[in-house]
């Protein structure tokens, strides 16, 4: 799946391909079905869900026009509607959302402050 | 030559591509402190600039991942993205492969760093030299550690790398400059994007402008993860930087979080005067 993001994000001949047959252009890449959905949508939540890195997302994003808060939003939408990231580097400690994190954030900078 | 220069900057897209977004004032004062590195990197007379890159997957990938890689080539390409996404027109970027080739056989000598004769510049290289070399007039030598896909070279591999541009640079007729570009603390492209733990950067800030090596090292990919998210991995390219500069004390002379741009903006360089 990042691999084929990856080729896509980075030669024009490949966009031109995805753009006239997104399925079609899936073909020898090893997708699941969930998967092949997800970048044929594009659904941006599940693709982060799944585990597709966000400096090769953003790119897909763009390539899509989709505007930076909407795509930030829609990864949001994503975990909140699929749960946790399952993969890659956001799974290695777990990806815990934007409020638990900024939550947890601030309790230690303030421990950080009393001390 | 000895090092003429040496310095960090940050590279987020967002410094030229959301710049718009940002608090006009705040994006001044960082404008102001990319043009006084400018000067200083100018002031220092430089035939070539290695950039210490932390690519974000627009030349290597997970299906052949180099830990340290230097470009060897008379020229580049960039940026790789969509030039109206990040800000800046598709250019080609001077190289210099004659002094590509005699640094990268020296690093060798005590660092294992592949090499790449096509390299399409992605942010992480087009936004530094955005504001350092507007006019790509000066040649650039791209040196990458990969700060993205894990698993990923402990922090004392990119210090001791970065002894080994030390020493090339050092070898050559040349003069020849060196930058490190990357984030502190920040989730760049994540739901948590613009999040910045400015706290956790003075500190790491406070080690590197020490050139603190036992406090540099001792950080750790999963704790800096919890607290500075996935894009202080990039970290690496600051300790290279050090590595490069045993001794030295540096100047930080720019620090400011701007939310827009997903990173607390730096710049800072080294006295290379000192030792
Ligand atoms: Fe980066």
């Amino acid at each position: 799946m990042q691999k084929f993001l990856f080729e896509l994000n980075r030669n024009a001949d490949f966009q031109s391909r995805y753009l006239s047959d997104r399925r079609d252009a899936m073909n020898g890449f090893d997708l699941s079905d969930e998967e092949r959905h997800a970048l044929a949508e594009p659904d941006i939540g599940l693709l982060f869900h799944l585990g597709v890195n966000g400096q090769i997302l953003m790119h897909f994003a763009a390539f899509h026009e989709i505007e930076w808060q909407d795509y930030l939003q829609q990864m949001r939408d994503g975990i909140a509607a699929h749960g946790p990231v399952r993969e890659g580097v956001y799974a290695v400690t777990g990806y815990e959302g934007v409020d638990a994190h900024s939550s947890r954030l601030s309790k230690t900078s303030d421990a950080e402050k009393g001390s | 030559m000895p090092l003429v220069f040496a310095g960090v900057c940050s590279h987020a897209p967002g410094i030229v591509g959301r710049a718009d977004q940002a608090d006009p004032l705040a994006k001044q004062r960082l404008d102001a402190a990319f043009r006084d590195l400018r000067l200083q990197l100018e002031a220092s007379q430089p035939d070539a600039l290695i950039v210490v890159a932390a690519e974000h997957f627009a030349n290597f990938f997970m299906n052949n991942m180099p830990s340290f890689a230097m470009g060897l080539a008379d020229y580049y390409e960039g940026p790789i993205e969509n030039p109206e996404w990040l800000g800046i027109e598709k250019t080609r970027i001077p190289g210099n492969r004659s002094l590509s080739e005699r640094l990268i056989s020296k690093v060798m000598e005590r660092s294992d760093v592949s090499y790449a004769e096509e390299w399409k510049f992605d942010h992480g290289i087009m936004v530094p030299l955005h504001f350092l070399t507007p006019q790509y007039e000066l040649p650039i030598v791209p040196a990458n550690i990969n700060c993205q896909g894990p698993p990923l070279a402990p922090l004392h591999r990119a210090w001791e790398f970065g002894q080994a541009l030390r020493e090339a640079a050092d070898s050559v007729p040349e003069r020849v400059a060196l930058i490190g570009t990357g984030g502190i603390s920040h989730w760049p492209a994540t739901p948590d994007s613009g999040k910045i733990n400015e706290v956790w950067d003075r500190e790491f800030l406070n080690h590197w402008s020490k050139c603190d090596k036992e406090s540099l090292l001792a950080y750790s990919d999963s704790q800096a993860y919890m607290d500075a998210g996935q894009g202080a991995f990039e970290i690496r390219t600051f300790i290279a930087v050090s590595g490069a500069t045993e001794g030295c004390p540096a100047t930080v002379h720019f620090y400011e979080p701007i939310p827009i741009f997903a990173v607390g903006c730096t710049t800072a360089t080294v006295d290379l005067s000192v030792p």
